[in-house]
């Protein structure tokens, strides 16, 4: 690197970050709680989206047996993931169930009920990674059914393929875990560095890039310590980037920019500038699945708030029902208030425990009221705490106001789909507003009324197609008339030319003889 | 030599028939053709287009004649909801006075028809009315709805001999499921700032 001035004047090497917060971390309660794995659960509940992108298609149906590993739902279209078996057992549902979403509602969902036995099928085939493609690598991720860990759940197939489309040079691995209370990334890290580190290059591998990395908050000491004891794979040598403990760190675009310095241009892809995110636990299970031909199968998910008996970090398997995830921390203490799925801050609140933990969730947490505040929204009074909050430079006091007087266009214009929905503005509020609240509503609300758009231009066409067809018919049915007519007509009239030609025969009158 | 002299003539005749009668209907859509005022292709445009009635009036077009001749209100047409009043009443110049009328103006949900299986008996006259082709089925085989493609213009449940055939809110899934509008006068529930 070439000596510069302002790396002199800012001897970290990062970047600055515009807003963000510093909420209690409370990650405390499960730091030194070490991964456990949990054992089988009475019940696995695959549901087939457990991804952005479209719903995989089942490949079995009730009363299959099925064997750990085995794909019991295969992708469908280029963004989609396969669904894999994480224990062997019967399939005793294939139908719909409450999806872990804040809507609670049914989607279709595969039930299996384990044997016990947690006998594997056969493996994904081995590949060497030392000599094998970057084609091979990502699709080795796609079989995998791998999808981003960090919570959005984006297929890590479509992201690893990105390398043919742009020229990228650096990989970043996540592994800030801004969010309060959740300490799986970190335990990972710290027990499993090796095969994290091992992921990373892989996937740098499948990229084509030449730099790793690894962006981690500096409330993480022994994560730090545990990666750095591993920094070479593959031939690979990665760099650490000790980040501030600030919220949102982990949101991928900010770690871009706080990283690097540059800025991801809205709403397209950092790509673009050459650099792709993904996150730890991403990393971890492209070891698994590339070292070990396994497939997403199970994940780290971290059990907490004061809610809980004791929280702790389990390995769960995919799929496995809240409720007993939360039985083997030793249950409720009957004083939570809200039951959350995923962090605090960009978690959503679940109405039944029966729902399954699934591939992108990080957390389950019970927070009791202590640890909770609610309260009563108060008039705006301009004071702008959202305004120095929020990460990417909106104004959320104002796309508030319009969105209330339900002139969304006008949130648009002052940059609503800028928002990452990271919820800073609405924890500084001093009026207690639910400010990003409003602009899920409102982002969803456009995305409805653009689809209706779409699907008013659909029947449309559909209308006047059939309109079209009918006519076409129509014209056909009349064509037919018509040659049928005429075809009468002719045969009428050769009749009556044949009875006047018979009529005329016995007369003896020679044809000459008219001629 | 006589026959073909009647064929010849009857071709000519009738020839001549065709052509003078083309000839004056050509004649009279240009004498008496009627300008139809541009607002009426305009408003045409911003209709659905699916001619599905709901509004009383035979067809898209129908409804923007009257429309245009301020013999029905913006506020006509059921599947174009709040946003297609809003834009007709820009085009036709109802302006400012539109707001207040639209003030109670909500669009209602929308509704897309659902077939009960058990009474459908497959007798397709439904699907020969739907003017989207929203309904699959065959003779004698239970039919169903494309649920994407209904534009809940009630046409199938007023043919359906059996009645199997409802109008029901659009179900909601995953892919059309969001947050509803904060209640700013209720309680929210967030993370604590400090404990």
């Amino acid at each position: 690197m070439s000596f510069s001035l302002a790396h002199l004047m800012n001897p970290t090497g990062l970047f600055a970050l515009n807003g963000g917060i510093h909420p209690q971390g409370r990650k405390f309660l499960t730091a030194d709680a070490a991964i456990e794995a949990m054992p089988l659960p009475s019940l696995i509940r695959l549901p087939l989206r457990q991804h952005i992108g479209a719903q995989a298609e089942p490949l079995v149906k009730r009363g299959d047996e099925v064997l750990k590993g085995q794909m019991i739902a295969r992708a469908r279209g280029s963004v989609s993931a396969h669904v894999h078996a994480p224990t062997s057992g019967r399939v005793i549902a294939v139908g719909y169930f409450a999806a872990p979403h804040p809507s609670g509602l049914p989607v279709p969902t595969v039930t299996i009920r384990p044997d016990g036995k947690d006998r594997w099928g056969p493996r994904l085939p081995r590949i060497h990674i030392e000599d094998a493609s970057a084609d091979e690598i990502a699709t080795r991720a796609a079989e995998a059914g791998i999808v981003g860990m960090g919570g959005a759940g984006f297929p890590a197939a479509v992201k690893l393929h990105l390398g043919r489309k742009y020229d990228l040079d650096t990989l970043i691995i996540n592994g800030a875990e801004c969010e309060p209370y959740l300490t799986c990334d970190d335990r990972l890290m710290r027990e499993h560095a090796e095969e994290v580190v091992d992921g990373a290059a892989i996937m740098a591998k499948a990229l084509g890039v030449q730099r790793i990395i690894f962006g981690i908050e500096s409330n993480k000491p022994e994560a730090i310590a545990a990666i750095s004891r591993f920094r070479h794979a593959l031939g690979y040598t990665i760099s650490i980037k000790v980040l501030p403990t600030q919220y949102p760190m982990g949101s991928g675009n900010h770690l871009v920019k706080i990283i690097t310095g540059r800025e991801t241009p809205a709403r397209a892809l950092s790509a673009e500038l050459g650099i792709v995110v993904h996150n730890t636990a991403t990393a971890h299970a492209m070891h698994l699945a590339a070292r070990y031909g396994e497939p997403s199968l199970s994940r780290v998910v971290t059990v907490s708030g004061r809610g809980v008996k004791t929280p702790r970090n389990l390995r769960v398997l995919v799929g496995t029902p809240v409720t007993e995830i939360i039985d083997h921390c030793g249950g409720l203490t009957g004083t939570e208030e809200q039951l959350l799925l995923g962090g605090p801050m960009m978690g959503f609140p679940i109405r039944s425990l029966r729902i399954p933990a699934i591939k992108s969730t990080s957390g389950i947490l019970a927070l009791t009221k202590a640890e909770l505040r609610k309260s009563q929204a108060m008039p705006c009074i301009r004071c702008g705490s959202c305004v120095q909050a929020c990460p990417s430079g909106l104004t959320p006091f104002e796309m508030n106001a319009r969105i209330q007087a339900d002139n969304l266009e006008g949130a648009v214009e002052i940059g609503l789909m800028d928002c990452i929905a990271c919820g800073c503005c609405t924890f500084m509020c001093p009026s207690n507003i639910p400010l990003v609240q409003g602009f899920s509503y409102a982002k969803g609300r456009l995305a409805e009324k653009q689809s209706q758009e779409h699907q008013r231009e659909e029947t449309k066409r559909l209308a006047a197609a059939r309109t079209a067809r009918e006519e076409a018919i129509a014209a056909a049915k009349r064509e037919a008339m018509a040659k049928r007519k005429a075809q009468m007509a002719e045969k009428k009239r050769r009749e009556a030319e044949a009875k006047a030609a018979e009529g005329a025969a016995p007369g003896a009158a020679p044809e000459g003889a008219v001629k | 030599m006589f026959e073909g002299v009647t064929m010849l003539t009857a071709a000519l005749s009738m020839t001549a028939l065709g052509a003078g009668l083309g000839a004056m209907l050509g004649i009279a859509a240009r004498r008496f053709h009627v300008e139809t005022p541009p607002i009426v292709d305009e408003i045409e445009q911003l209709m659905p287009g699916t001619n599905c009635g709901q509004c009383s009036f035979p067809g898209c077009r129908a409804a923007a004649e009257a429309v245009a001749g301020g013999n029905a209100p913006v506020t006509l047409c059921p599947p174009g909801g709040r946003d297609l009043a809003l834009q007709l009443a820009e085009v036709t110049g109802a302006g400012d006075a539109i707001e207040s009328e639209l003030a109670g103006f909500e669009d209602a949900a929308p509704q897309v028809a659902f077939i009960f299986e058990d009474h459908c008996t497959g007798c397709t006259k439904c699907f020969k009315r739907c003017p989207t082709d929203a309904i699959v089925g065959a003779a004698k085989q239970v039919h169903t709805v494309v649920t994407d493609a209904c534009i809940g213009c009630d046409a199938c449940v007023q043919v359906c001999p059996t009645e199997a055939i409802i109008l029901r809110g659009k179900p909601r899934t995953l892919a059309n499921w969001y947050w509803g509008k904060p209640d700013l006068s209720h309680t929210a529930t967030m993370l604590g700032r400090a404990t």
